[in-house]
């Protein structure tokens, strides 16, 4: 019986620690974020919700990929099953079950565009602007000094989170209920 | 500390509020609501990626990881029952214009 490691499954261990260590690099994160900024600007200057509803999906797939980058990979999986793919299909049915746009609407929407367009550019500038003055005089970066939150990641979700769990227990059957209520055919609806 | 890492930490105090305004700005600016919830699902990577680089920069990211989770299962239920009342609102009032909406008591 043969205990350890084998050499064929410690040598891919090392190339995936290499690959993880050539990925992890400062441009990857600047990079990520500019992706990040670009697509909400982007979400925001749509015409159609549709394509706004798709590009918040891709935006959903950038932060997954940031948060592999920030080495939270729990967070990362639950980021893109659920706000990549059911956040989309949810806005999508939505969309595809309320009545789009009439055309005054339409053409309110494309008077609108160049407000927009020129507008939120100079916004999002001027606001990243005084967030750089802010964090100009930053030279550190905080780190706690007790050592009494060292535990395991497991130890964390599990253990460590029982309010929480009950937290998020109560909100999704606060959300089931509120589904519940509002889906609920009353015989009056189609009347009016 | 490295230069590399303070530089990182500043772009994401730059990035995750600068993805909070974006949502404010779409939230205000449009009267389509799902438009608005859009920009609210934009506030929310925004805190996201805030949490997430608070946890990496004080080096305990399992620590990030449980709340991140938390505020993915909350943006859900807000998202799904925001949807049922986009679908109940439409059904009304036929128009997805909250300028339209003004009498939400009937």
């Amino acid at each position: 019986m043969e205990f350890g490691v084998n050499n064929s499954t410690l040598h891919t261990a090392v190339k995936l620690q290499t690959a993880g260590e050539y990925v992890d690099t400062t441009l990857m994160h600047i990079l990520l974020l500019a992706l990040a900024v670009i697509c909400s600007v982007f979400a925001v200057v749509r015409t159609r919700v549709i394509r706004a509803a798709i590009i918040l999906a891709v935006l959903s797939v950038i932060v997954t990929l940031i948060l592999f980058l920030l080495k939270t990979p729990l967070a990362a999986i639950f980021e893109l099953s659920v706000c990549a793919g059911l956040i989309t299909v949810i806005f999508i049915s939505v969309i595809g079950l309320t009545n789009p746009l009439t055309r005054e609407e339409r053409c309110e929407e494309r008077e609108n565009m160049f407000k927009k367009f020129v507008l939120l550019p100079i916004v999002v500038i001027v606001c990243a602007a005084a967030f750089y003055m802010l964090t100009w005089g930053v030279d550190f970066v905080p780190v706690p000094i007790t050592d009494a939150a060292d535990i395991t990641d497991k130890a964390a979700l599990w253990h460590g989170r029982q309010m929480d769990l009950l937290g998020q227990i109560i909100i999704i059957l606060a959300g089931v209920f509120g589904v519940v209520v509002l889906f609920k055919d009353t015989k009056g609806d189609d009347d009016k | 500390m490295s230069y590399e890492t303070l530089f990182l930490f500043k772009l994401y105090l730059i990035a995750a509020p600068l993805l909070f305004v974006i949502g404010i700005y779409a939230v205000i600016t449009t009267k389509n609501i799902i438009a608005m919830i859009i920009g609210l699902e934009i506030m929310t990577k925004g805190v996201t990626i805030l949490l997430a680089a608070a946890g990496y920069f004080n080096g305990r990211p399992h620590l990030a990881e449980p709340l991140i989770i938390t505020m993915i299962v909350v943006e859900v239920v807000v998202l799904t029952v925001s949807a049922g009342y986009i679908i109940n609102i439409t059904k009304k009032h036929n128009s997805l214009d909250v300028a339209h909406i003004k009498n939400l008591k009937d």
